[in-house]
């Protein structure tokens, strides 16, 4: 057990390091830090942050958040920054207009029309379900008549 | 009836969006920079570190401008196009050589040929971030007033040149 507990362990600790750590002296500065490479996109790898990934690119970005955030720039400038070089494709969280509309709605939609087949499923169910007890219930007086029938036969 | 149709339509559906997405390029981001003016830049010369090269310095003529690197693959495959393409069209091609050691660059230009007008040095990949890149090698074409007006990510093959740069250089040449 303690050698499975030691492996878990270390998942945590090497998975809660970023690749590579740079240190602001202002803790707001460091926290905007921290949240702007949790938030951008490393164009390479498509699929992680420049926060996790290790691909060049993703490590020249951080550079130049880090920069950024030195020379006092706001949160917005940063990303306006990014947008203005790399399109809303380079943010997790793509605002909300005409094009990126169906991204933001299908899974609202998606949600309601799974709740609609919950219901449905579970409407028909129970319409089953009630059949199901009818049957039942003739079985048992069906079951009644056979046991009276044979009481019959064994006594005479 | 309805039993019937009622998955078809969904096969129908998810059939015409697998279909979509079978022809979608998750590489091809859009540009933001189509028809904006080139990000400025003021940087040293491959060949002679000691002079830089701006976009002002381009203006009044159409060119393309190819990031490349030695340590990079497709650019490896890329390359005898480019070298084919400058030699039979007369284009003005300026090279941003990303993230490269200058010995490395230099000493690829001279065993695989030179396609560039001048190549540009950028170290530490700053340039690349002004301009998005994302993917080397990739290829901007400039308009005479200075607006990128075409941006292919990826090596450019025999049949983009045909296909899109060489229309897309005529018409812009005959722009005033």
């Amino acid at each position: 057990m303690k050698p499975l507990l030691l492996v878990f362990l270390l998942m945590i600790s090497i998975s809660s390091h970023a690749v590579d750590s740079r240190q602001l002296s202002d803790p707001k500065q460091q926290e905007s830090y921290e949240t702007l490479t949790k938030e951008l996109r490393c164009l390479v790898c498509q699929n992680q942050t420049i926060a996790d990934s290790n691909a060049e690119l993703a490590g020249d970005l951080r550079r130049q958040v880090y920069e950024m955030l030195e020379q006092g720039k706001s949160e917005q400038d940063i990303i306006r920054f990014m947008t203005d070089r790399y399109g809303d494709f380079v943010l997790y969280k793509p605002p909300f207009e005409g094009k990126t509309s169906l991204l933001w709605i299908a899974p609202v939609v998606f949600l309601f029309m799974g709740l609609m087949m919950v219901f449905f499923v579970i409407r028909r169910k129970r319409a089953n379900a009630k059949v199901h007890v009818d049957a039942l219930e003739i079985n048992t007086e069906k079951q009644k008549k056979v046991r009276s029938l044979l009481e019959k036969g064994e006594l005479s | 009836m309805l039993k019937y149709i009622i998955p078809l339509l969904l096969f129908i559906i998810l059939a015409v969006f697998l279909g979509l997405g079978l022809n979608l390029k998750p590489n091809d981001i859009p540009s933001p920079f189509i028809n904006k003016p080139a990000p400025h830049f003021s940087a040293p010369k491959l060949n002679a570190p000691e002079e830089k090269l701006t976009p002002a310095d381009l203006k009044g003529q159409v060119w393309l401008f190819n990031v490349w690197a030695s340590w990079c693959v497709s650019c490896r495959a890329e390359h005898p196009i480019l070298n084919q393409f400058a030699k039979q069209y007369a284009v003005v091609i300026i090279g941003l050589n990303y993230k490269d050691e200058p010995e490395d660059a230099k000493t690829w230009l001279k065993t695989l040929g030179n396609p560039y007008n001048v190549s540009i040095m950028d170290q530490d990949g700053r340039i690349g971030i002004d301009y998005g890149v994302y993917g080397v090698p990739e290829t901007f074409v400039i308009d005479k007033k200075g607006l990128i007006r075409y941006k292919h990510t990826g090596p450019v093959s025999v049949a983009d040149v045909q296909n899109i740069f060489l229309p897309l250089i005529a018409k812009l040449e005959a722009e005033s």
